[in-house]
């Protein structure tokens, strides 16, 4: 005779019974040093990070120079096109925080999404593309900072390339030649959110809104921590230095509470061809691996990432899911649209929530933001370009 | 012999296939991403793909530790655009990168225009015309209910209302509809000229003619009335192989 079983109710493990501890530190080698010989050999010419600049520690305890201002803003194709607020955000606290940044017209994308997609391109390409970059970065007189975790990835994985591989050089340097470009690599390799984490005490002495009731989960960009892992950014006081520090140091500066999920590791299901033309893949592991489990594990009111695909894909995947009665519904963004939130940034004019597809109104409802009064604010902006009396909307109406 | 047992591509003769095994082993980059396999599966239980697909890193990097030609083969005709280049393999003990491998595998199969790649990448084809010819990949004008009927109705009314609200966002770069940002001429220029130096575009001839040709014939235009001869902007890769 069959038995029938009882239902086994799936208990998560909670943040406080799990043990975080680090090991000893791992010999690295410093690849800036190999940079600089590369340099005293008048092979390329490194960018040194601008003074003043914050150190912070990286995985395996080397100190990486964050800088404070002269940012050569490196956009994302992905963030930029779809996701306006990321950008916007990041521009928007650098004003708040009196800092000068560039926001060029003379930069191309990575176009690592494309190569992670298709590989219709190779390696003499994408680093010729990184280098023309980052050489129109010291040509303008700032220093690129990037705010995508698979532009910084790719660069990175490039700088290992270029150190490791003279033929790779050598053809580098052709091509800046015909373009009739200097060859030049910065001393870092940056990402927005280490800027974010470098900042977030500054952030947090500026922020108006109460977060103490907020709960968050963070998802880490896998090119931010998976690619070159020796360069991002870890805290020993932030889960023992085990996961990296940058989003979940924000929010803890913020008085946010950060929840932990067994899934905290895994891929956002984005998958560069698969979100563009085989989303089903995406679709599936986005909700079951991450916003499912986040859900179940710690129902949290956001959930917070710092990157073109996971921000896009962890976002977008919720609304089909929906039909399959799946355990979804939390709103997703960056942690510099978080940030300039807490600052009181206004959340369609700023912060572009209106390009996300989950109901973020619940939200902002418990952040203290009255989302019924911005939105009107933002629709008078909006009749007044249709009306034609302005032309778009500046940073005057921004700011204010 | 492939470990398949319904291995699709028995007719394909092995030099044929050891040709592409070559190819691939020759990349500068092979040699950092292959350091033998315990065989622990740790790539496998990281890997998004494995997941929904019959698809597995370890068995990548197995084959090509034992150099099984005939299964390299089957991988790179269908595997091989399963994987979703996340790179969470890397947790390898052995620091084997089989997400490496694949990037390396991918550039043999498109390069030799594969009908596999082909098909892989044929619903793309116009990705790869946005970014080769403007440099952003991504375009706000791409966000259209029929391409997206997944991602809700918000995507409508991002269709509906787009010329306005790019206009709505303070940064005056990002007031474009169909560029991520305001790309300069020049630089759009300048990255044609690195696709031509670096033997792209022959590449992109190989998995979509059509494409290579509105490329071609646009971008040159565009570069002829910029003062450039296009003439010196020669693959410079195979000149580096003559020398």
């Amino acid at each position: 005779m069959q038995q029938t079983l009882a239902k086994k109710e799936f208990t998560p493990p909670q943040v406080s019974s799990r043990e975080f501890k680090r090991d000893n530190l791992p010999p690295t080698d410093d690849y800036r040093e190999q940079l600089f010989e590369l340099e005293k050999a008048g092979e390329l010419e490194v960018q040194r990070v601008p003074e003043p600049y914050v150190e912070l520690e990286t995985k395996y305890g080397r100190k990486k120079k964050i800088p404070h201002q002269m940012t050569w803003h490196h956009k994302s194709c992905g963030q930029c096109g779809h996701i306006p607020g990321y950008s916007t955000s990041i521009f928007w606290i650098n004003r708040k925080l009196g800092f000068e940044y560039h926001d060029p017209r003379d930069q191309t994308s990575c176009t690592a999404w494309n190569y992670y997609a298709s590989s219709t391109s190779n390696s003499a390409a994408q680093a010729g593309i990184a280098v023309r970059n980052f050489s129109q970065a010291k040509i303008d007189g700032y220093f690129p900072v990037i705010h995508c975790g698979t532009s910084y990835g790719h660069y990175k994985e490039t700088r290992e390339q270029l150190l490791h591989y003279p033929v790779l050089r050598r053809q580098v340097r052709k091509i800046m030649d015909r373009l009739k470009m200097p060859f030049v690599f910065p001393e870092e390799i940056v990402h927005y959110s280490e800027w974010v984490h470098a900042m977030r005490d500054r952030i947090a002495e500026l922020q108006v809104l109460d977060l103490s009731k907020v709960t968050v989960t963070v998802h880490p960009a896998c090119h931010y921590h998976k690619l070159v892992v020796e360069d991002a950014v870890y805290d020993r006081d932030l889960f023992d230095g085990q996961r990296t520090a940058i989003i979940s140091g924000l929010v803890d500066a913020l008085g946010a509470k950060v929840g932990d999920y067994s899934t905290w590791h895994d891929c956002c299901g984005f998958g560069f061809r698969h979100i563009l033309v085989s989303r089903d893949f995406s679709r599936s592991f986005a909700t079951t691996r991450k916003i499912e489990r986040m859900k179940e594990e710690v129902n949290p009111d956001v959930t917070l990432t710092h990157d073109t695909g996971c921000v896009t894909t962890l976002d977008k995947s919720q609304f089909a899911a929906q039909a399959h009665k799946k355990n979804v519904g939390i709103p997703v963004m960056s942690d510099a649209q978080f940030a300039a939130l807490a600052m009181g940034a206004h959340p369609y004019i700023v912060c572009q929530l209106h390009w996300h597809g989950v109901d973020m109104k619940p939200l902002l409802e418990k952040m203290g933001i009255d989302h019924k009064k911005a939105w009107e604010e933002f629709e008078v902006q909006a009749e007044r370009i249709k009306a034609g009396e302005i032309e778009y909307i500046s940073w005057k109406e921004a700011d204010a | 012999m492939s470990i398949y047992s319904d291995a699709k591509y028995t007719d394909v003769p092995l030099e044929k296939k050891q040709e592409l095994f070559d190819e691939v082993k020759a990349d500068m980059r092979y040699d950092h991403q292959l350091y033998g396999c315990y065989e622990c599966g740790i790539c496998v239980a990281a890997c998004p793909s494995a997941r929904f697909y019959d698809f597995s890193p370890r068995v990548f990097a197995q084959v090509m530790a034992r150099e099984d030609v005939d299964t390299f083969y089957e991988l790179l005709n269908d595997s091989v655009w399963d994987c979703s280049q996340c790179f969470s393999c890397t947790r390898c003990p052995r620091q084997n990168n089989p997400g490496g491998i694949i990037t390396i595998m991918r550039e043999v199969a498109v390069n030799h225009g594969m009908q596999s790649a082909k098909d892989a990448l044929k619903a793309y084809s116009r990705i790869i015309y946005k970014i080769m010819s403007t440099g952003t990949q991504v375009a706000p004008d791409m966000l259209q209910p029929d391409f997206f009927p997944d991602w809700g109705p918000d995507v409508k009314q991002v269709s509906d209302n787009l010329d306005v609200w790019r206009r709505c966002v303070p940064p005056e770069t990002m007031h474009t509809t169909e560029l991520a940002w305001d790309v300069s001429e020049k630089t759009r220029l300048e990255l044609y000229m690195i696709w031509k130096l670096t033997g792209n575009l022959e590449m992109i001839e190989k998995i979509d003619e059509g494409i290579f040709m509105i490329l071609e014939e646009v971008m040159e235009e565009l570069l002829e009335e910029n003062g450039y001869d296009i003439d010196d902007y020669e693959n410079l890769l195979e000149e580096e192989e003559d020398e």
